[in-house]
């Protein structure tokens, strides 16, 4: 088996997430696609490093994985301020500006 | 000529078996996290993914990755969400009627068309080198061999991201923070609100539901003297379901009694 294989489903798995992050309408959904977008970055980094045979692409990965965490972490408190004051988890709800 | 431009190695049949197990079930668990109606459906699916990514990446010598996948992603960042899902309302499934018409067959032929064109250019990428492996880089331990690139090579990175992550970690008590527009009321306040107000009924509390020899609960009115259930009594929790039984079942009935 060609370790490049691993890049097909990289591939794969980064389309499944952005056609979520269009077709999906709750946020907190949005937000799952866009983490499987960044796992499938991930993966294709790992099997770069794999390929070339250093672990710079490993320590990228690493950091991507970080970034992740904090966008996680900001994304969802964003997500329960606007469910506080609009009582709802909808992209559609959320359009006051516009009016 | 096509089929030497990806020659960069083959690896042993344990890992072809391993791939082609997980890896259709990792897309097919992307797929239904994108197709299932209810959040949770596709938080428990995008775990499996991770999970799926996490043995990849052990079975591709990031060891060291592999456990941080799992311990992050399946552990804190899914965590994170399933506790966000609960907050919001587990119940709450959207309804998956399009509200921008013709949305969807757009999104789908867009997709197809991006996710061919990545298949198509990995397939006919060349990478000018061949299949090198990470035993020499893992010679000492991954876990090694990374924190020895990490802390050289990487350290300003390693920083910066750190005052990002500290950055985050601020943001998001800032906005989870719940400022009260007006302040909140004390005991005293309550006090004479109750005694100023327009009557004074409700200035020792109000009454509470009815207890019957029959039925003992509060979800029955109380009787006011005049024989009428007091509204009152009942929590307006209670009404607002319709939860609240009527309590003329319950009443006695009248008594003959002579007056002597």
């Amino acid at each position: 088996m060609n370790p490049a294989n691993y890049l097909y489903i990289s591939a794969l798995l980064f389309t499944i997430g952005a056609i979520g992050v269009v077709v999906r309408r709750n946020a907190i959904v949005i937000f799952m696609c866009v983490e499987l977008m960044l796992n499938a970055c991930n993966l294709a980094f790992v099997t770069f490093a794999r390929i070339n045979g250093n672990l710079d692409g490993q320590v990228v990965a690493f950091f991507t994985m970080v970034v992740a965490a904090c966008e996680v972490v900001v994304g969802l408190a964003i997500i329960v301020t606007i469910y506080r004051s609009r009582r709802s988890a909808s992209v559609d709800d959320a359009s006051l500006l516009k009016r | 000529m096509m089929h030497q431009v990806i020659e960069i190695g083959r690896t042993q049949t344990p890992e072809a078996v391993l791939y082609w197990i997980l890896g259709p079930l990792a897309v097919l668990a992307a797929l239904g996290m994108v197709v299932v109606k209810k959040a949770v459906h596709s938080a428990i699916l995008l775990a499996w993914v991770m999970i799926s990514l996490a043995i990849f990446y052990i079975a591709q010598d990031a060891v060291f990755l592999g456990i941080v996948q799992v311990v992050v992603y399946t552990g804190a960042v899914m965590m994170l969400f399933l506790f966000i899902l609960m907050l919001v309302g587990v119940e709450s499934s959207e309804s998956l009627t399009e509200t921008i018409r013709g949305l969807r067959p757009i999104a789908i032929v867009a997709a197809l068309g991006f996710g061919g064109l990545l298949i198509s250019l990995i397939g006919h990428a060349t990478l000018g080198r061949s299949f090198v492996g990470l035993t020499d880089a893992n010679a000492g331990g991954n876990v090694q061999a990374l924190a020895g690139l990490l802390f050289s090579k990487y350290v300003w990175a390693f920083e910066v991201v750190s005052a990002l992550l500290i950055t985050a970690a601020l943001g998001a008590m800032v906005l989870a923070h719940n400022h009260r527009i007006i302040a909140r009321p004390t005991q005293r306040d309550l006090a004479t609100a109750r005694f100023r107000g327009t009557s004074l009924a409700k200035a020792a509390g109000l009454p509470g539901p009815g207890v019957y020899a029959l039925h003992n609960a509060v979800d029955v009115p109380a009787l006011l003297p005049d024989g009428t259930p007091a509204q009152a009594s009942i929590s307006a929790t209670l009404k607002a379901r319709g939860d609240v039984i009527d309590s003329r079942p319950f009443q006695l009935s009248t008594i003959e009694s002579e007056e002597e």
